[in-house]
């Protein structure tokens, strides 16, 4: 046992004595090798654009010596001749986990989430864990650096990948010699962040990529803070920060869109992040573009589904068979933009998979000497080490591929890879080709032989005169085997043979059916045939579908463009004092309402026969929850630090099934998870626009707030956060007020202070610049909230649901709250029990300008009927009950001015309606937002029906694949999440 | 005389008093009546314009056109819109009082194969949304158990009773089977994708189906079996006597399910939800299978699907030939079981003839149900359950319900809401 130990312990201190030459020898003397190594005769490309044809490549102690045509060797170099190989600078992956484990999920999950930190010394929040040093949690995986280095990878960049900060990562060689001491070329290699809290905590906050997003922000801001000396206590994490200041941040975003959110809090910080992409870049080009920064893209593209049994195949979304269809053209897509980017393996099923994707990349037009530099150059500049890395030019490590041919050609045979000059074959080099006719005697017998495919892989076919012969052969380490049955006498012949260096014969041993062994010689007669199929085969670039805006089913083919436009002959219903006006006209000219009047002159304007039908202003939700990729920030009781405009999903379909509805504009509001909510998004359905054109102009600010059951957390198990009573929530808000008070006077004092989004918020709501609408069902807490708020000086601008506002309507109308409910909704919790369809009429005629909301996305697509209830509940006249819907939404939103109604100068956001508005018969036929149609029946048939054929295109597409071979999945439909205010993911 | 009068008072002052006691349910037919003037919608497709419509003893007498004869008090309604009480099939109301509240929840017992589970007897004739589902014209209901995959036992009542038993119109008349999905989602709450991919226990769970079935039908046949009431309560399903209620969405599951249940000797079969049912119309004339339709109002299940593939669903099918039916089913499907004469109006928007689309909620749903001979329509000799409407009553603009009879008894239209309301337009001096 000792004897094998101290046979380890040798073993591994001589890997580590290669490196290191200042360590003592103990188990030999010490000896020098100052000699050359000099390739000749080679293809070399110095760099993606530069080839030297017949060069050399001088290299010593794992460095590039020289390079060049004419390169003069030393009397002591070994020279290798490549006989016109090509030789390569190996590949850099920049962005991996090689060779640190990731932690596993911490276990727990008790009675109640754990909503503090569990650190001491370090950052508030858990998932902030910059001070992680990336090289300290490293242990080189030989085997892994096997695989990469079959793919052609001499250097990896890796980090811990866990948690929102990271801290810092390592870059190696993928040297299996010489210890981590040769191979780490940078052990501080960058920053590294994402979005994904760290799995080694489970502290609540955040719940939602706003609350990553809000996180990040206050972590810079804490570090800037931090770094001026104003902490009392010691915090590691933001030390950690400040002593990575100068290295490169990499930043994990995954897609389209979080690459801009990232790419947004960098800016707004001045970090000038590397963005992991996540492959449908190309969707959003522009915006890719615009962001100015470098990106680090995967090539996972989607392999095709499984669409062979219809039943299931019908689930798969028109989306998800295009990405098949159109993830690979991301590279080529990102490169003709001239986009900054390197390639990565990471992300993919197996990393095996990056040739076979690569050769995909290329077959949809990516540029091959793009790749070369994504793969070489790009990252090494990405990495700081352009002056070590990514060429074949002296100085450079000595990390270079040797290959058949051109490394991007599939049929292209990799045979070394050198890194750090050390020698690591992948194939053997001085295999032989050969391929040919033989003529083989064998036991008297005079059979014919013809060897041809690959070098390495040899295919063999033995016949005598027409018979032909089950037979097989294998090549490795200069040896062949060979054997072959002759089937009328059911007799296996064996041979082997050790392959000729350059003679054309074989010659070797042959082991006859009955044992006995003989020599052969198989004398080569002719060349084999090439077929011309296998010569080359007509690469087609493969059909590529468009793309549409947004790029999901009933996307358009081309983004609608505002119109002029004149409705004649309709019912109006202005919304204003002029109320429905009967065979009217109404002019939209640039996007706004121009004319409302009879018989008004076209001039140039398209027009639309409205007669019997009605023209309606868009209707406006107050309480939405479409259009987004998150909606509670739960994690802590106040979250007002987060955005929903951070997180807005132009491509949700329900923008356009409320388009159907006559829907124009929504405030998406944050969840009731806490008190304190984040702040809204109040969006215009422009269908294909980008989330930042879907946000309303200079928007008014409004923040959520939340009372009753579900910010006491009371219909789920949650028991440990305050608060749990109404009693706390008074106290929660009170709290805050006083906080924001102090701080915004510090603040306006020119004192120090420590920058707290949160604070900055509610300072805003005291100062009278931000607005809230509060989730409200009972009359003790609305009550309450307007106490508050006259004792802070500011008025509550909405209370939404507000159920039993018609037990405090009085109040509300005295403190000029606005209300925005359900038309029927109760019986869904206890706090709702007494909740009348009659509330909306009775707070309207207290004085309370009250509109009527969906707070989900079936009901938003029918707010017109939801309006009519209150014509039926407690008898409102019909133009009262459509202002809830339209002006009173948008006068508690304060876009009043902007939209709402049919006014002169308004924004020509308008619906035709097939039937009278609050009619259960009317269908919307035109949606219109400034102009432009976004909604038309008749497009709309127009995109069923090409829906249904694209997926037919997509389907036989994807037949046709599996039927060749391709590999295929298992066919998926995403999840939709039906947002409500309740909703926590 | 004191007595009653002082009753009167106690009764006036408590419903003053408080606003939590539910509505007293109706005294019996005592006189004859006779409704006149009323535009009649008489629920199987045709429309009496200025109708007279006579009932004594809670049942329908006469009904004719301006020129029939008219019997006992006559009742003025003229220019008002007349229907067969509306009735909610496939229904948890009284099963549950407050979604979020536990203790209020009665409508899913644990255990997948339960035929034996009954509804009725949990069934609150009280509860509060029964009674705030009368103003809106629904007077009947089929009260389901849900849950598991054979979930029980469902009766039909009335929805003006004092107890249970008092409401029963027809008691234990099917069991509810919900199919398997044939794609199922993924467990997120474990870490796994959130999206649906195919479900790997399908076919387990249909030979478990099939093999309950083809046992509860085994068990029938011996002449003096053990105690087991679970096959015991299917026995009906063989003979005819009850109706098995199929709940299946898919293509897939619709077909398997259908098929499967008619090969275990199962007489009636009704469709519940039949999502993609429109793609199997022929399937289904064959096998004579009548769809109760999910809710209209909501979203499409595939983000490709038609937006209005919901609204338009019960007219494809009744284009199609076969027996449609409309349901609530669906989130807070209690509260808006209110909503059914505006989800048959949604489908009227899709081009369905009002008529049509009113036997939805009213003689299709008796025929499914096996009550038609005595409700769902207004015919001679049918139970005197209706209700006027000012208006149309399956668009909200204009149904604004005046009266409503179940067996002839003039049931109230006030509830805890319209308590509360005139409270608080009292308190604010709004009252006209």
């Amino acid at each position: 046992m000792k004897k094998i130990l101290f046979l380890f312990l040798l073993i591994l201190s001589f890997g580590i004595l290669q490196a290191q030459d200042y360590f003592p020898k103990n188990d030999g003397v010490k000896e020098v090798n100052n000699n050359y190594i000099a390739l000749t005769n080679a293809n070399l490309q110095i760099d993606p654009t530069t080839i030297v044809k017949n060069g050399t490549l001088l290299i010593r102690d794992g460095k590039i010596v020289e390079v060049g045509k004419s390169v003069s060797l030393p009397k002591n170099t070994v020279v290798i001749d490549l006989n016109g190989k090509y030789v390569y600078p190996s590949f850099i992956e920049s962005y991996s986990g090689f060779g640190i484990e990731k932690p596993k999920r911490s276990g727990g999950g008790g009675r109640s989430p754990q909503y503090d930190a569990t650190r001491e010394g370090f950052y508030w929040n858990d998932h902030i864990r910059s001070e992680t040093i990336g090289i300290d949690n490293f242990k080189y995986d030989s085997k892994e650096a096997e695989e990469m280095r079959k793919l052609g990878f001499g250097v990896v960049n890796s980090h811990l990948m866990d948690g929102i900060a990271r801290g810092t990562g390592v870059l190696v060689a993928l040297n299996d010699e010489g210890g981590d001491a040769a191979r780490m070329l940078n052990n501080t290699s960058g920053q590294f962040f994402s979005f994904e809290k760290s799995l080694k905590s489970n502290q609540s906050y955040p719940s939602s990529l706003m609350g990553s997003m809000a996180l990040l922000r206050q972590m810079y801001s804490d570090m800037d803070w931090y770094e001026k000396g104003l902490s009392a206590t010691k915090d590691r994490s933001l030390e950690a920060m400040i002593a990575n200041k100068k290295l490169t941040s990499f930043f994990e975003a995954g897609d389209k869109g979080n690459d801009i959110r990232a790419d947004k809090i960098g800016d707004q910080f001045g970090v000038n992040y590397v963005i992991v992409g996540g492959g449908d870049e190309y969707e959003s080009i522009e915006k890719i573009k615009s962001t100015n920064t470098s990106y680090i893209i995967p090539i996972n593209f989607p392999s095709a589904y499984d669409v062979s049994d219809p039943y299931f195949a019908k689930h798969i979304a028109l989306d998800d068979l295009r990405a098949w269809n159109q993830d690979p053209q991301n590279p080529k897509v990102l490169a003709e933009n001239k986009v900054v980017f390197a390639l990565t393996t990471y992300k993919l099923d197996k990393v095996s998979d990056f040739s076979k994707n690569l050769q995909k990349a290329f077959e949809y037009g990516f540029d091959k000497k793009k790749a070369l530099e994504s793969l070489t150059t790009i990252p090494a500049a990405l990495l700081g080490k352009s002056s070590e890395l990514g060429t074949l030019e002296n100085g450079r490590w000595a990390n270079f591929l040797i290959t058949s041919g051109d490394i991007f050609d599939s049929k292209t045979i990799l045979y070394e890879n050198w890194v750090q000059g050390k020698k690591h074959v992948i194939n053997d080099m001085d295999q032989r080709d050969l391929s040919g006719i033989y003529n083989l005697m064998a036991a008297g017998k005079n059979y014919a032989m013809v060897l041809s495919g690959e070098a390495s892989k040899p295919k063999i076919e033995v016949s005598l005169g027409e018979t032909k012969f089950p037979s097989k052969i294998a090549y490795e380490n200069d040896w062949i085997t060979f054997s072959f049955e002759d089937e009328s006498s059911k007799e296996t012949y064996r041979a082997t043979a050790a392959v000729p260096k350059t003679e054309s014969n074989i010659t070797g041993r042959l082991i006859l059916p009955n044992g006995n062994e003989t020599a052969f010689t198989a004398t080569r007669t002719g060349d084999t045939d090439v077929k011309p199929e296998d010569e080359k085969k007509e690469s087609v670039t493969p059909e590529i579908l468009p793309l549409t805006y947004p790029n999901v089913g009933y996307g358009f083919t081309t983004k609608p463009k505002s119109q002029n436009l004149l409705f004649q002959n309709a019912t109006v219903w202005t919304g204003e004092d002029a109320g429905v006006l009967e065979h009217t006209d109404v002019l939209v000219k640039n996007g706004k309402i121009d004319k409302i009047g009879k018989n008004l002159n076209a001039g140039g304007a398209t027009v639309i026969d409205a007669t019997g039908k009605h023209l309606t202003a868009g209707i406006i939700d107050e309480h939405s929850h479409i259009a987004a990729l998150s909606i509670n920030e739960g994690g802590q009781n106040s979250s007002a630090e987060v955005k929903i405009e951070d997180v807005v999903n132009p491509e949700d379909i329900d923008i356009y099934r409320n388009l159907a509805g006559g829907v124009t504009s929504v405030q998406i509001l944050h969840g009731s998870a806490n008190p304190i909510g984040g702040r809204s998004a109040i969006i215009k359905l422009k269908w294909g626009e980008d989330a930042d054109n879907l946000i309303y102009k200079d928007s008014p600010k409004f923040i959520k707030f939340a009372l009753g059951e579900n910010v006491k957390q009371s219909n789920w198990s949650s028991y440990s956060r305050f608060p749990q009573t109404r009693m706390g929530v008074e106290q929660v808000y009170v709290n805050y007020f006083n906080r924001a008070k102090e701080y915004d006077s510090k603040k306006k004092a020119g004192q120090p202070y420590r920058y707290d989004e949160e604070l900055e918020v509610l300072a805003e709501i005291l100062n009278g610049e931000r607005f809230i609408s509060c989730h409200s069902y009972v009359q003790s807490e609305i009550n309450m909230l307007m106490k508050v708020a006259d004792r802070f000086g500011f008025k509550v601008n909405t209370f939404t649901h507000i159920l039993e506002g018609y037990k405090v309507a009085d109040k509300m109308a005295e403190h000029g709250v606005g209300a925005s409910t359900f038309s029927d909704w109760w019986s869904y919790k206890f706090e709702v029990n007494d909740a009348i369809p009659y509330n909306a009429a009775i707070m309207t005629r207290a004085g309370v300008t009250t509109a009527i909301n969906s707070d989900d996305s079936e009901m938003s697509r029918r707010l017109n009927q939801e309006a009519a209830k209150t014509v039926k509940y407690g008898g409102m006249t019909e133009e009262q009950a459509w202002k809830m819907v339209t002006i009173n939404p948008a006068k508690l939103l304060h876009l009043d001015s902007r939209v709402g109604s049919i006014k002169e100068g308004k924004d020509a956001d308008l619906v035709l309606w097939s039937d009278h508005p609050m009619s259960i018969y009317a269908i919307a036929e035109k949606t219109l937002i400034e102009g432009t149609v976004y909604f038309d029946l008749e497009t709309d048939k127009a995109k069923r029906e090409a829906i249904q054929q694209e997926r037919n295109k997509l389907t036989h597409m994807m037949l046709s694949e599996k039927a060749a071979g391709g590999k295929s999945r298992e066919p998926m439909k995403k999840d939709k999440i039906n947002f409500k205010c309740e909703t926590i993911n | 005389m004191k007595i009653i009068n002082y009753i009167t008072v106690i009764t006036i002052l408590s419903v003053g008093l408080t606003a939590w006691a539910q509505q007293t349910p109706a005294q019996k037919q005592s006189e004859i009546l006779t409704l006149s003037g009323a535009t009649a919608h008489i629920g199987n497709g045709t429309v009496i314009v200025n109708s007279n419509i006579t009932f004594e003893n809670g049942r329908i007498t006469a009904v004719g056109g301006p020129s029939s004869p008219v019997r006992g008090k006559v009742v003025d309604i003229s220019g008002q819109h007349i229907y067969p009480g509306i009735i909610a099939p496939v229904s948890t109301l009284g099963l549950v009082e407050i979604d979020a509240v536990r203790p209020t929840q009665d409508e899913d017992e644990i255990g997948d194969y339960l035929p034996n589970i009954r509804s009725l007897i949990a069934y609150n004739a009280e509860s509060k949304l029964v009674e705030s589902s009368r103003p809106n014209g629904i007077l009947l209901a089929q009260i389901a158990p849900q849950g598991g995959t054979i979930s029980g036992t469902s009766s039909i009542v009335q929805l003006d009773a004092w107890n249970w038993e008092d409401a029963a119109v027809k008691v234990d008349d099917g069991i509810h089977l919900h199919w398997p999905n044939s794609y199922s989602q993924g467990r997120w709450w474990m870490g796994e994708d959130r999206g649906w991919k195919p479900n790997k226990k399908y076919e387990k769970v249909i030979t478990e189906i099939n093999t309950y079935l083809a046992n509860a039908s085994a068990y029938g046949k011996t002449t003096s079996p053990n105690a087991n009431e679970g096959f015991k309560a299917t026995l009906g399903l063989f003979d005819g006597a009850k109706k098995l209620y199929l709940y299946a969405d898919g293509e897939k599951e619709i077909i398997d399910g259908i098929t499967l249940c008619k090969e275990a000797g199962i007489k009636n079969i009704v469709l519940v939800g039949g999502y993609e049912a429109y793609k199997i119309i022929d399937f289904l004339k064959q096998n004579n299978i009548p769809v109760i339709v999910d809710r209209v109002h909501a979203t499409p299940q595939g983000d490709d699907d038609d937006y209005d593939l919901p609204y338009k669903l019960p007219k494809l099918l009744s284009d199609g030939g076969l027996m449609v039916s409309l349901n609530a089913v669906g989130q807070m499907e209690r509260m808006n079981t209110r909503n059914l004469p505006f989800y048959a109006g949604q489908v009227v928007g899709q081009g369905l003839d009002k008529e049509e689309a009113l036997k939805m909620i009213t003689s299709n749903t008796a025929k499914i149900l096996g009550i038609d001979t005595d409700y769902g329509s207004l015919e001679t000799g049918k139970s005197a359950t209706f209700f006027v409407s000012e208006g149309d009553a399956l668009d909200m603009r204009t149904n604004q319900v005046t009266h409503a009879f179940i067996d002839g008894r003039a049931v109230s239209l006030e509830t805890h809401q319209t308590e509360l309301w005139k409270r608080y337009a009292e308190k604010y001096g709004q009252e006209d």
